[in-house]
């Protein structure tokens, strides 16, 4: 990829960051640098799509310690969830067989996993050495009849940010517009319902959360044409242009695809969050005041006043264990106010938020809905969130999965909110899971046990320094 | 003799091997204050990161030289030295490990250089040890990974006492060179072992004191929080002997014999009785003591464990997938108690893979094994976690080993070695059997008339699905 084109992918005109720092683009800096590479990146946004053969085309490194570690769900085909790689060689690195090796790699995988398309993803070393990843796609295409697409997302190109976009880019490029949607099924058209075209982008299904919300989708009349990517097949991201409206949900690194399918297919978009009832709410209504159907709105209001009726008194028991309970929340992007609501919803208070990847305008929401007085931490480094825990006197961490053994190995409690974690918690039906697990950690009896002095310790207080072992006793 | 078969395929299908920058960064962490820096894009460290992170449950301490698209194909010599620079500002490490990768070799980056040029350019940091080392992901496996970063703190860290031997200066100080085949848990074991004999063992690296698991007075260090120390390191050459454990640190160990003249003792892995035995004769005439009441008893039960099992282990046809080290000592320890390896598959070619008691091994994938696996019916597999989905596609159970054990707790802290340790290896093997039990198929003969009372054979909910 030239640097042109990554600097035009770097420009997002939607995003409302896009006139200041660029988060995509912020310079590496060796020794201090924390975060994932744009391979990471395009794998992340697309590797859900289920029925694809995933190839990294690469040396080891890249699929090896990195094939079926997130937890997108899917309905139906696992096949996503295979490691595929062409594991390159010395010898292919030398030699400049990198190009053959995954011709026949994706003939193996067709002949062997019938997926109905493949995706290539080129890593630092192919893309270093001029592996042609497009020539090599066309040519297995046409010789085999199953569309190959190539990702050129080396990681070397910039931040795992960049890489979503790169993956949106290539999606867009190569398979939206591809295909006409499917007529709906005769048996699932209900009188009085008009049935409305939409797409979710920047949805993952992380364990299987967005099926807390499907069934609202059906209720309504509302198909999902796609979803980008959670539980997504290939063919549906085919049809993506035919929608009546998009939903950005929670991740600007996709902006691009809901931008380019507004500009060319006219198919508007909004931003929202399936986090917290508000937030959830929200979303339903933007998608009717977008479709523009008066009765889809009375059907939705009536939808949202029985959802909300029914989650707040099941939610009303936990409301007490937790309600003036403190967070410190340090997740990126606009995740923080998503989030946020989703807590305070709960009678929690959140002391402080992290802002490092939020842009101008999240940052405005959150002084919004956390009032003048929010705190916003950028320092993300575990020394600096454990003294702002003790600053703020939280009571427990929300934070990504990176610094889960941050909080636990400081004695305290823990949520995980990002890719890795083994909970769903969007929807109405998934603010339930995220009390109990608030809970579970809040009131586990072992917080205590690990805090106090062993007996037979008089002085020795936890959490005081002490000096290292000497260097040669043992 | 075992036949070595080549890899086949153009396209690796569920990937068995992980890499050699992975390694090497995991034999750094064995060091006392140290910290890796991985020399690429900051993909290959935060991939590194997880994939230590979620095996381990511990925070890892990790970083990169981060090159971007600029310092890729111009050059990424400044990316090392500041690296190098901003760690020794922010953390003042003792070591600090510098394998390189895919990336980086590709380029053509002279790491050892870089590092003088580093020292001279900045003498202020001369306290922090720059341990350089070539790793690229393009070849080997986690295991050569780690054992060339052994090598490589050797080459570094030993000073060179050939002419003036300082062998047995620390009479009881016994080395260990421990491949990366060894947990958290086994480290510790062969300390408990080693100083059962009036011994002190110093192990490189020593893992099982940075990455055991254990909760520590402070809140969080930038470095690791345990190991071996530089110090540790310098005096490996006055100790008595050397104890070497797995063949891919022949190598490694070479070079600490010919520099230090400290005589050693190889053993290709420490599983089941006879490696327990021959481990426990050379600690007997290291320290010219008898082995204790103590040992002669866990080898007693043993003993009787491996005749309570071996119904069980007796003819079990088992398939393994692991870097050569583990897998050759997993398959002699199977074959040992009377199973049989009907399929197994390495991540890499080593010299050791010739030891393997099967008909064949492949240099492949889990792919592999899964095929493999099916054709001979085997009926337990040991790997790694990515097995997991293999086991459950075969419908046999699955014995985690290896790296990485994401979706297990504890898989860092079993103990497989000693006697012990094959004690619970057996326990578990004839469990997993005994709980995934093929009974004979019920058989309704047309002559036998069907009574009330005894009801009509349903099958039961939830048959024919996996149990674990």
């Amino acid at each position: 990829m030239k640097t042109a084109e990554i600097a035009e992918l770097l420009n997002e005109p939607a995003c409302a960051h896009n006139a200041k720092e660029k988060s995509g683009c912020a310079r590496t800096k060796p020794g201090a640098t924390a975060g994932g590479c744009s391979f990471d990146g395009a794998q992340i946004a697309l590797l859900p799509i289920a029925d694809v053969a995933h190839i990294v085309h690469g040396p080891i490194a890249c699929a090896g310690a990195s094939w079926d570690n997130r937890g997108a769900r899917s309905s139906g085909p696992t096949l996503y969830r295979i490691g595929m790689t062409t594991d390159l060689t010395e010898q292919d690195v030398i030699m400049g067989r990198g190009e053959k090796r995954l011709f026949l790699a994706i003939k193996q995988a067709i002949d062997d996993y019938s997926p109905q398309a493949v995706f290539l993803y080129s890593t630092c070393v192919p893309a270093l050495i001029g592996d042609d990843l497009e020539a090599v796609a066309k040519a297995a295409s046409e010789r085999w009849g199953v569309p190959v697409v190539p990702i050129d997302c080396a990681g070397f190109y910039g931040t795992k940010n960049l890489g979503n976009r790169i993956a949106g880019e290539a999606m867009f490029k190569y398979v939206i517009g591809s295909r006409e949607p499917d007529p709906v099924p005769a048996t699932a058209q209900r009188p009085g319902i008009t049935v409305h075209d939409v797409n979710l982008i920047g949805e993952y299904n992380i364990a299987g959360e967005f099926w807390y919300l499907a069934p609202l989708f059906d209720e309504l009349g509302l198909r999902i044409l796609c979803t980008l990517s959670g539980d997504a097949r290939f063919h549906e991201v085919q049809t993506m242009h035919r929608a009546q409206a998009s939903m950005v949900v929670c991740a600007k690194a996709l902006l691009n695809v809901a931008r380019k399918l507004e500009e060319s297919f006219g198919v508007p978009y909004f931003e929202g969050s399936f986090y917290g009832i508000t937030d959830t709410s929200q979303a339903f209504r933007d998608f009717a005041a977008l479709l523009g159907d008066a009765d889809l709105t009375a059907r939705t209001e009536a939808m949202i006043s029985r959802e909300e009726a029914r989650i707040r008194a099941a939610l009303e028991p936990w409301r007490k264990r937790l309600a003036g309970k403190r967070v410190l929340l340090y997740t990126g992007g606009v995740k923080s106010w998503s989030v946020v609501s989703a807590l305070q919803d709960l009678g929690m208070t959140v002391v402080a938020t992290g802002t490092n990847k939020s842009t101008e305008e999240d940052k405005a929401r959150i002084r919004e809905i956390m009032g003048d007085d929010a705190r916003m931490i950028t320092d993300g480094s575990p020394k600096a969130l454990l003294q702002a825990f003790r600053d703020h006197q939280a009571d427990i961490l929300i934070a990504g999965g990176r610094n889960l053994y941050t909080a636990l190995k400081a004695r305290i409690p823990f949520l995980d909110i990002n890719q890795e974690r083994e909970f769903g918690y969007a929807g109405y039906e998934g603010m339930l899971e995220l009390v109990r697990q608030l809970t579970l950690t809040l009131e586990s009896p072992v917080w205590h046990k690990v805090r106090a002095p062993a007996p037979w310790t008089r002085h020795k207080v936890a959490g005081e320094a002490l000096a290292w072992r000497g260097e040669n006793d043992g | 003799m075992v036949e070595i078969l080549k890899r086949a395929k153009p396209l690796a299908v569920s990937p068995l091997k992980a890499s050699q920058p992975i390694g090497a960064a995991l034999a750094f962490l064995g060091l006392r204050r140290a910290i890796p820096m991985l020399h690429g894009s900051q993909g290959c460290t935060a991939f590194g990161k997880v994939f230590l992170v979620r095996h381990f449950r511990e925070p890892i301490p990790l970083q990169t030289t981060a090159m971007d698209q600029v310092s890729s194909i111009m050059s990424a010599d400044e990316n090392v030295i500041e690296g190098l620079r901003v760690l020794c500002e922010k953390n003042s490490p003792e070591i600090i490990g510098l394998p390189t990768t895919g990336l980086s070799e590709t380029q053509g980056c002279d790491i050892q250089r870089l590092v003088r040029e580093f020292h001279a350019r900045h003498p202020q940091f001369a306290e922090t040890a720059v341990v350089p080392v070539n790793t690229p992901d393009y070849a080997g496996c986690l295991e050569t990974g780690f054992a060339l970063a052994v090598e490589a703190i050797i080459d570094t860290l030993v000073p060179d006492t050939t002419n003036s031997s300082l062998v047995g200066r620390r009479r009881k100080q016994v080395n260990v060179l421990a491949s990366s085949m060894l947990t958290p848990g086994d480290i510790e074991a062969i300390k408990t072992w080693i100083e059962a004999f009036g011994l002190r063992p110093l192990v490189l690296p020593d893992i099982g004191d940075s990455l055991d698991g254990h909760l520590i007075d402070q809140d969080s260090t930038p470095l690791t929080l345990g190991g071996t120390s530089r110090g540790e390191v310098a005096t490996l050459g006055e100790a008595a002997a050397t104890l070497v454990i797995g063949r891919s640190l022949n190598r490694a160990a070479d070079l600490l014999k010919s520099r230090t003249g400290v005589p050693d003792f190889r053993f290709d892995h420490l599983l089941g009785l006879d490696a327990c035995d021959a481990f426990t004769l050379v600690l007997t005439e290291l320290s010219g003591q008898p082995v204790t009441a103590g040992i002669e008893r866990q080898r007693a039960q043993l003993q009787d464990a491996m005749v309570d099992t071996h119904f069980m282990t007796g003819f079990l046809r088992v398939g393994i997938a692991a870097d050569p080290d583990l897998l050759v000592a997993l398959g002699q320890f199977l074959h040992g108690v009377g199973a049989e390896v009907v399929a197994a598959v390495a991540s890499s070619r080593a010299e050791i893979l010739a030891d393997l008691p099967a008909a064949t091994v492949r240099i492949g994938d889990l792919e592999d094994l899964e095929r493999q696996a099916l054709a001979h019916r085997a009926q337990l597999i040991v790997s790694n976690s990515h097995a997991a989905a293999s086991a459950e596609r075969l419908q046999i159970p699955l014995l985690r080993a290896g790296f990485p054990q994401y979706d297990w707790v504890g898989g860092y802290a079993r103990t497989w070695v000693g006697y012990r340790g094959a004690r619970q290896a057996l326990f578990d093997i004839a469990n997993l059997f005994l709980g995934n039990h093929h009974d004979t198929p019920v058989h309704r003969s047309i002559y036998r008339v069907n009574r009330a009372g005894d009801p009509q054979f349903r099958p039961t909910p939830g048959s024919g699905l996996v149990q674990h």
